[in-house]
């Protein structure tokens, strides 16, 4: 069989970029939450607000680490696998992610480090401005990461002279048809992954009787926060799927599985699509609803695939599929958050053994709804990689054989393996060990605002007798 | 309407990121290299929380320098990573793997000499893969209509080898340079005892590559043996910075054995630099050729003269904070 570079760069790319994505769509989340603690803390002067504060903080610099780590290689996956996409859009994307970066470094070096080492060492006022100032700086950084991503599905503010893109209007560049909307829609996201954790860490630490005033806090503001923006997001989507609907019109009829443009259009809750007989089987739908939900008509027309050619179809059965994962995540978190509001009118939800042992488990699913929603948005493009204007198989590094892609692929897939366990189990480390642990006995005068994990002093390893202390029922944690 | 050459100011904004990665990066690199032949774990320690508290700003410049490029320079970017294709991938796993163990050694107990593997071996085959970049700058690269048509490992010859052991050797030195700098005792003396078989290794190897270059392309023999030209000043003050590391070592001097290992990695640069300006691909394309847009090149400009400056303090703090010489079971947890 022939390595085909271009399918190896497009798995290579999904492989570390869905890696890299993970952490910090919890981090910009997580920031925000550490914020408003740290406000409570500010305004309450309770001591629970601040040993919350205190831990979360601890997390977010794990997970900021390794954010950072796997973003490097990011920088670099566009001039190795894709140096004629880098080439042609290199006047508008480089002063953009260059300005990513430059937002990245501001964020670690001014503020990261106060948030981070400075608790005792200035004025509580300033450390909440310093936690506010990390809060906004990761939005900052996702405006410019998300306003290059949404160039590329929807460009404007460019002309293409030559095979490379010029750009004539930077605000039309940068705030491009579909950025409002996707951003909207990854903001909510954040916000949802890092509510889901907290009350999904929380509820553990509950269910083990640990630290319960601070937990039952934590936890209950994670459940009027996910109220308002797990309905929220179901929303924000509708309207991100109705400006994709105008812009890239095959995108939504893959979502669909809508293989001819008509009217009244199921909503289909299973089928398998068939791309080689631009079939599906099995279908089981909802008559009409699809059109009702895309053109708030009963018998809306709804764009099918046969309006373009075999081979400029995306892959239908990825793109269907992740949109009916990421919509059903999202129902079942609806559903979590409004069993919390019963189970908090009928004042029991803090012993409902089953709600908390299913919010732990929550806490997983938005990392893979976010993933199955990029998933949708991406391989929802092809062929296309700027829309409608280049395409991937145009994009990918004329020079680049099969076996080089493969090769590297294979490296990511070992160097991230190894490095990210470590990192994941540490972070359980972190999460094992809890509100409890104290750290007054280590010198902190060497830990640095650029080396987020030197914030956390717990141990790599379990170590026997001093870390399983007042924890009732000590579970495996992998690994020991 | 186009003021300024914005092109040169890229030029040497990017110059500029690159010298300081290289020198910064270079001694904490070293640092790694040498780790494993450390006379005891206690002076590991201290070896580790020497660089520990400075070596992730110094990464900074990599990042900064990455991105740069991409904007004013992207036929730079889009020629050269394809080209070293692999030697990228190995450079940037060998700096994930030092990265994390500087993270994790200090907690880990048991673990520990995982640890100790992952940040000597990361920086070994980062600073090879480095010098295996210079090499092949040197040699050019194969290209047509600004794209790269060479092959996979077109990079790797036996004059990028060299290359790439001239830099281990020299990121070596500017490691046990620092070390004395910056250590005391047995650990001192370890490194001064180092630092001149080191010396004679970088001369040896500078020295071939030097006398191989001209041969290897020849606009470069054109520029330095066409007529004796003032850049000969450049291997003067190479030769000359050698001489004083020689020199400092032996009257047991502290500082200036780094000093002057930066001395001899600057002018040796920047005989690089002259060797093959103004061509950033070499052999075809010049800085005006590879530079993106002006208005993309203006656009970004803005935010990095108000961002370098704060760099540049930010490094000068650190440094500040962490002067002086680091002591055995002192210092980082």
């Amino acid at each position: 069989m022939e390595l085909d570079p271009l399918m190896l760069s497009r798995i290579q790319f999904a492989f570390v970029v869905s890696f890299h994505a993970i952490f910090p769509v919890f981090t910009i989340g997580l920031a925000s939450y550490i914020a408003v603690l740290e406000g409570l803390a500010f305004k309450t002067k309770n001591p629970v607000w601040e040993k919350l504060s205190g831990f979360w903080t601890k997390v977010f610099a794990v997970v900021f680490g390794m954010g950072v780590v796997s973003g490097i290689v990011m920088s670099f996956q566009f001039g190795t696998n894709w140096s004629n996409f880098s080439q042609a859009t290199a006047n508008f994307l480089g002063p953009v992610l260059s300005y990513e970066v430059i937002t990245a470094f501001f964020l670690e070096a001014a503020f990261l480090g106060v948030l981070l080492f400075g608790r005792n060492k200035v004025p509580p006022g300033v450390h909440l401005f310093a936690a506010i100032m990390v809060a906004t700086g990761t939005f900052i950084s996702s405006f410019w990461i998300l306003a290059a991503n949404s160039w590329m599905h929807t460009p404007a503010g460019i002309e293409l002279r030559d095979g490379v893109f010029h750009v004539v209007s930077w605000s039309q560049a940068l705030f491009n048809p579909s950025f409002p909307y996707r951003f909207a829609h990854m903001a909510l996201a954040s916000f949802l992954t890092g509510g889901f954790v907290v009350a999904g860490v929380s509820a553990w630490y509950l269910l083990r009787g640990r630290e319960v005033e601070a937990n039952r806090k934590a936890l209950s503001m994670c459940l009027w926060l996910l109220l308002f923006i797990a309905p929220a997001q179901l929303v924000v989507g509708d309207f991100h799927g109705l400006n994709t609907l105008e812009h890239q019109p095959m995108k939504v009829a893959a979502m669909e599985g809508n293989w001819e443009t008509s009217r009244n259009v199921p909503l289909l809750l299973f089928a398998i699509p068939d791309q080689a007989n631009q079939t599906n089987h099995f279908e089981i739908g909802i008559p009409s609803l699809a059109s009702f939900v895309l053109t708030h008509e009963w018998d809306g027309e709804v764009p099918g695939l046969n309006e373009v050619a075999v081979e400029e179809q995306p892959p239908v059965a990825i793109v269907f599929w992740s949109f009916r994962v990421m919509v059903g995540l999202g129902m079942l978190m609806i559903l979590f958050a409004l069993a919390g509001l019963f189970l908090r009118v009928k004042g029991r939800y803090f012993q409902n053994r089953w709600f908390l042992q299913g919010l732990r488990f929550m806490s997983i699913t938005p990392f893979i709804a976010v993933l199955a929603g990029w998933f949708v948005t991406e391989v929802g493009r092809s062929p296309w990689l700027v829309y409608g204007m280049m395409t991937q198989a145009e994009s990918v590094t004329p020079s680049l054989t099969g076996a080089m892609a493969l090769f590297t692929l294979i490296g990511y897939v070992v160097v991230y393996g190894l490095v990210f366990s470590a990192g994941v189990y540490y972070l359980m480390r972190v999460l094992y060990v809890g509100l409890e642990d104290n750290d007054e006995e280590y010198d902190h005068e060497d830990d640095r605002p650029a080396r987020p994990l030197s914030a956390a002093h717990v141990p790599f390893e379990i170590e026997p007798g001093k870390d399983a202390v007042n924890h009732a029922k000590p579970i495996n944690q992998g690994g020991h | 309407m186009e003021l300024f050459d914005l092109a040169l100011i890229w030029a040497f904004i990017i110059g500029f990121g690159v010298i300081m990665y290289v020198l910064m990066d270079g001694f904490d690199l070293g640092v790694g290299i040498l780790f494993p032949f450390a006379p005891s774990e206690q002076d590991r320690d201290t070896m580790m929380n020497s660089v520990a508290p400075v070596w992730d700003g110094n990464e900074t410049w990599l990042v900064l320098g990455g991105a740069g490029l991409l904007a004013a320079f992207p036929m730079v970017y889009s020629i050269i990573l394809p080209a070293l294709y692999i030697g990228v991938f190995l450079l940037l796993a060998g700096l994930i793997f030092r990265g994390v163990a500087f993270e994790f050694r200090f907690k880990a107990r048991s673990s520990r000499y995982l640890w100790n593997w992952s940040f000597a071996g990361g920086s070994t085959v980062a600073a090879f893969a480095q010098g295996a970049v210079v090499g092949a700058y040197i040699q050019g690269f194969e290209t047509a209509n600004g794209v790269y048509v060479g092959g996979a490992l077109d990079w790797l010859t036996p004059f990028t080898v060299l290359t790439g052991l001239g830099m281990l050797a020299g990121y070596a030195l500017l490691g046990s340079t620092w070390l004395i700098m910056k250590t005391e005792g047995r650990l001192q003396e370890w490194a001064y005892r180092l630092t001149t078989p080191l010396l004679a290794a970088v001369l040896v190897i500078f020295g071939i590559i030097s006398v191989w270059t001209p041969f290897v392309d020849d606009m470069v023999r054109e520029r330095w043996f066409s007529n004796l030209t003032v850049i000969w000043i450049l291997p003067a003050l190479t030769l000359l910075c050698a001489f004083q590391i020689w020199r400092s070592v032996r009257n047991r001097f502290e500082g200036m054995p780094f000093v002057a290992t930066m001395g001899l990695f600057i002018t040796t640069y920047l005989g690089l630099i002259v060797s093959r300006w103004p061509y950033v691909v070499p052999p075809n394309y010049t800085l005006w050729d590879a530079s993106s847009a002006y208005e993309s090149q203006l656009f970004l400009l803005l935010g990095l003269l108000f961002v370098i400056p704060i760099v540049l303090a930010y490094t000068a703090w650190t440094y500040w904070v962490f002067r002086g010489k680091v002591r055995a079971g002192e210092g980082y947890h």
